[in-house]
């Protein structure tokens, strides 16, 4: 069997024909396999879910209870069979619950990692390295330029800022789900134990990692604050709102932005950030090589991000390597979201 | 190194200025000696060394990474130094703990003494051992293309409020001092005395005139002015002082003071009295003022050869006179400081160095006619290197800057403007590979402070040399690229002024700046003024409306 008989990119995604599923659809299908909670992977509608209980209740959190048809949660290491396929959840590093899956037919065994990060995160379980024949790797810092360095330096840059400027306010753009909870786990560790405060739009999903045991100390909705009294402290917001009118609330903020992107100038200005924070959920350049090599695969095909320039390492390894050339997925940060009366909600 | 790299990195990004001020000051104050002083040199412009090119950089780069992967690279990110600081490769040096990565006065010192061919390696090692944003700021120092938008004022301002003292002080003594400055941050924490100018030719900071507009003559007394004729030529300070063993030293500074006593080498004996003259260089042949188009043959010269000194004979033309020998004459009203001049001028009796001649009127009306035609109003054979008429009230000390009401200039033909060079794109035939199409743009207030808005384009009236050197600024001076446009920095001290000429100006509303020139052309190319210097769309708005009122 060739690893295309066994999955193979359609338009609804990645399709699984032997095992009657596709992985993280683009499209309502029969059967869903998903990696993760990100709106662009895990999205509604599915006939049925299999996934980890974490991506299960945050899929559930983001669209209501009747999110699928039937729902199915699989722990990290357990192994499921879907017709002549074997399917097992693998950590990846990304968020909670996130999860590399392993597709095995007979002794092929392919790997689609999702989004994954092998950097330290004190919010998920680590990433777990997989031996298989084909590695499925995102590509979303898939430029030699993007090296993440450690999170907890850009923390510091931040908490100095903090210190700098005591009558500003520190508006931190943090993608909601896992971005936002681990820079307060990384602020915590940092020693910094002042409340953080929250965008309404950050809430729910910020109780529901404490719920899962990850202590985040004490955390306060920013709504109600008087303007005043958020001199010195540190909120944290989606991406987007942070070049919105709702920073009017707060006194002449400091706009920080947690995100990979802010490795590039460019792209930092772009978005009027005043205090860029390299801080990625997603592997670095550094991190996808070294990834993609010790997986021992022969094959890697590359999804969403800068494909071209990881598929041309590849290929200078010696290993066999393409695009998939998937649509819909990628960028989730840039393109989160904030939904009407999100803020308002309790 | 490190230090002075997340200072940059975080002034890049900071708009405010008052936020900008409390970074640089918090960065003086918490950085000991001699590093702050280099610091301070490098944002004030004042270190010199050979600059590397862009050419060596890439050289290095490429001698580490994968082509194709330095060309996806730099596709990405747009900027060389920013590129080449993001992807140079971590070394692990086997066996050794990793050397600490340099500091900025370890590579501002060695700077000074490499030789060019020793620069390649030590950059590499260097790149080495810093981390992103330290190869970045290594890259920005030695490429010598650090703009972050932080002017040579605001970095003293910043020192200064080290010790809640005034920057004009610190401006004031600047030309005294020298990186890493330790005599005056030791004054600025009020462990040692004022350090004393000690350069005894010091540049004092210029008083400018505003342009005046057809309303503001009607409160204006013509007895409380004195009239002299414009110059088209360059504004000057020349300065004579004796030194500590009381030989004479001579300097001749730009308006923004700038030191270009080497430029002009033949003009030196001249000013052998001590003394402060404000003035405007010339060429002069035959006593004749030549036009501002021969002058330039003399301007930005690295090497003066004495052909170029014989061919075109340098001049100083006097119209003012801040200190005569130890006296500061600053405080005396114009009317006093002049006589001061006219006795100096006499006294020094040398055919390069004369007084530039007032403009007898006795109203507006005549004015106006001598305006009109400088060759029958005393100018005579000079008419064609008079641009206007400057306006001096009698009673008027001399301040630094931009005072309201005190200087008017009056230019000849009203459809001139000085605007900043904001965008360059490439030409098309045979221009092809010049940037030769230039957006220009002059200042508005835009709500949050100044800023340019742009105003019109022009890719004619300069000549193939001008267009070469408007080229290369362009490539050096690059903040952003969008496809075939680049972005030129201008900020309010770096940047290059144009001179505009135009046929008219009508009203656009599908302008930003709500307004449109008929046949716009590069007049001029003002190396000379600072982009702060340069007009403002009032002035066009005006023009609007005298135009529309004719
Ligand atoms: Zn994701």
């Amino acid at each position: 069997m060739r690893p295309q008989d066994i999955l193979l990119p359609v338009a609804a995604g990645l399709c699984c024909k032997p095992g009657g599923f596709h992985i993280d659809p683009v499209r309502p299908v029969e059967r869903a396999v998903i990696t993760h909670g990100h709106s662009d992977h895990a999205r509604a509608g599915h006939g049925a879910v299999l996934a980890t209980q974490e991506t299960l209740d945050m899929m559930r959190l983001r669209y209501g209870d009747n999110f699928a048809g039937s729902t199915q949660a699989v722990r990290y290491g357990e192994e499921v069979r879907l017709g002549d396929i074997k399917v097992k959840f693998h950590p990846a590093g990304h968020v909670l619950g996130s999860a590399q899956i392993a597709v095995s037919c007979k002794d092929l065994c392919i790997v689609a990692s999702g989004d994954y990060k092998d950097a330290r995160d004190p919010t998920c379980t680590p990433f777990e390295l997989v031996a298989c024949d084909v590695f499925i790797t995102e590509a979303t810092f898939g430029l030699p330029v993007f090296r993440h360095g450690d999170a907890a330096d850009e923390v510091k840059k931040l908490l100095a800022s903090v210190a700098l400027f005591p009558e500003r306010a520190h508006l931190v753009g943090a993608y909601s789900l896992g971005k936002a909870q681990r820079v307060i786990a990384l602020l915590r560790e940092a020693g910094y134990d002042a409340p953080i405060y929250l965008h309404g739009a950050m809430e729910k999903i910020t109780r529901y990692y404490e719920s899962r045991g990850i202590a985040l100390g004490e955390l306060r909705p920013v709504r109600g604050m008087k303007k005043a009294e958020l001199a010195g402290t540190i909120t944290l917001a989606p991406p987007t709102a942070t070049s919105d009118i709702w920073t009017r609330r707060f006194p002449d903020p400091v706009t920080a932005f947690a995100s990979g992107w802010m490795r590039v100038r460019a792209r930092a200005r772009q978005r009027g950030v005043e205090l860029p924070l390299v801080i990625s959920d997603h592997a670095d350049w550094d991190g996808l090589t070294a990834t993609i090599g010790a997986t021992g695969a022969g094959e890697v095909w590359v999804t969403h991000g800068q494909e071209d320039a990881l598929v041309h390492w590849c290929k200078s390894k010696g290993l066999a390597a393409r695009p998939l050339d998937l649509v819909g997925y990628g960028d989730e940060e840039e393109t989160e979201v904030v939904l009407d009366g999100e803020e308002g909600e309790a | 190194m490190n230090r002075f790299a997340e200072l940059l990195d975080r002034l890049a990004y900071e708009p405010g200025r008052n936020n900008k001020l409390k970074l640089l000051t918090a960065y003086l104050r918490d950085t000991e000696d001699p590093a702050r002083g280099y610091a301070l040199a490098a944002l004030t412009g004042a270190l010199s060394f050979k600059h590397a090119k862009p050419g060596l950089i890439r050289d290095l780069i490429m001698e580490r990474t994968d082509p194709v992967l330095f060309g996806y690279s730099y596709d990405y990110v747009g900027d060389l130094s920013e590129t080449v600081a993001l992807m140079w490769p971590k070394v692990a040096l086997v066996g050794h703990n990793n050397p600490p990565p340099p500091t900025l006065t370890e590579v501002v010192t060695r700077l000074r003494t490499l030789g060019k061919t020793e620069l390649p390696a030590q950059l590499a090692r260097w790149l080495d051992e810093l981390d992103e944003t330290g190869r970045w700021a290594l890259l920005k120092l030695v490429t010598g293309a650090m703009r972050i938008g932080i002017s040579a004022r605001l970095a003293k301002t910043a020192a200064a409020a080290l010790g809640e003292k005034d920057p004009h002080d610190i401006e004031l003594m600047w030309p005294g001092l020298a990186p890493p400055y330790l005599d005056l941050f030791a004054w600025l924490e009020g462990r040692a005395e004022k350090p004393v100018n000690r350069d005894p030719a010091p540049f004092r900071p210029v008083m400018l005139a505003h342009a005046i507009e057809d309303a503001d003559f009607a409160a204006l007394d013509p007895a409380d002015f004195i009239a002299e004729w414009k110059w088209d030529g360059i504004r000057v300070q020349a300065v004579s002082g004796r030194d500590e063993r009381g030989h004479l030293q001579a300097r001749l500074y730009s308006r923004s003071g700038e030191d270009i006593t080497k430029s002009f080498p033949d003009l030196l004996p001249s000013l052998h009295l001590p003394g402060a003259i404000d003035g405007e260089l010339l060429v002069l042949r035959d006593g004749r003022v030549q036009t501002f188009n021969v002058l330039q043959q003399r301007l930005n010269r690295k090497v003066v050869s004495p052909k170029l000194m014989k061919d075109y004979p340098i001049h100083l033309r006097a119209y003012d006179m801040l200190g005569d020998d130890e006296n500061d004459l600053r405080e005396l009203p114009f009317e006093e400081r002049r006589t001061h001049l006219e006795a100096f001028i006499r006294k020094l009796a040398d055919p390069r160095i004369d007084l530039s001649p007032t403009v007898p009127f006795a109203d507006w009306p005549a004015l106006t006619a001598a305006r009109a035609d400088p060759a029958g109003a005393g100018a005579g054979l000079d008419a064609e290197a008079v641009e206007g008429v400057m306006l001096k009230r009698r009673d008027a000390p001399y301040l630094p800057g931009r005072p309201k009401g005190q200087w008017w200039k009056w230019k000849r033909d009203p459809h001139i403007i000085d605007a900043v060079l904001m965008y360059a794109q490439r030409g098309h035939g045979k221009r092809s590979s010049y940037y030769s199409d230039y957006t220009f743009g002059v200042w508005t207030n835009g709500g949050a402070g100044d800023e340019l808005v742009p105003v019109g384009k022009a890719y004619f009236g300069f000549t193939d040399e001008e267009l070469l050197q408007i080229d290369r600024f362009v490539r050096r001076n690059t903040t952003e690229k969008f496809g075939p446009v680049r972005h030129v920095v201008h900020e309010p001290d770096q940047g290059l002024v144009l001179e505009v000429a135009f046929e008219g100006l009508a009203r656009s509303p599908r302008h930003k700046s709500g307004v449109a020139m008929r046949f716009p052309r590069i007049n001029r190319l003002r190396w000379d003024k600072p982009p702060r210097e340069a007009d403002r769309l009032e002035t066009l708005e005006r023009m609007l409306k005298s135009v529309t009122a004719n």
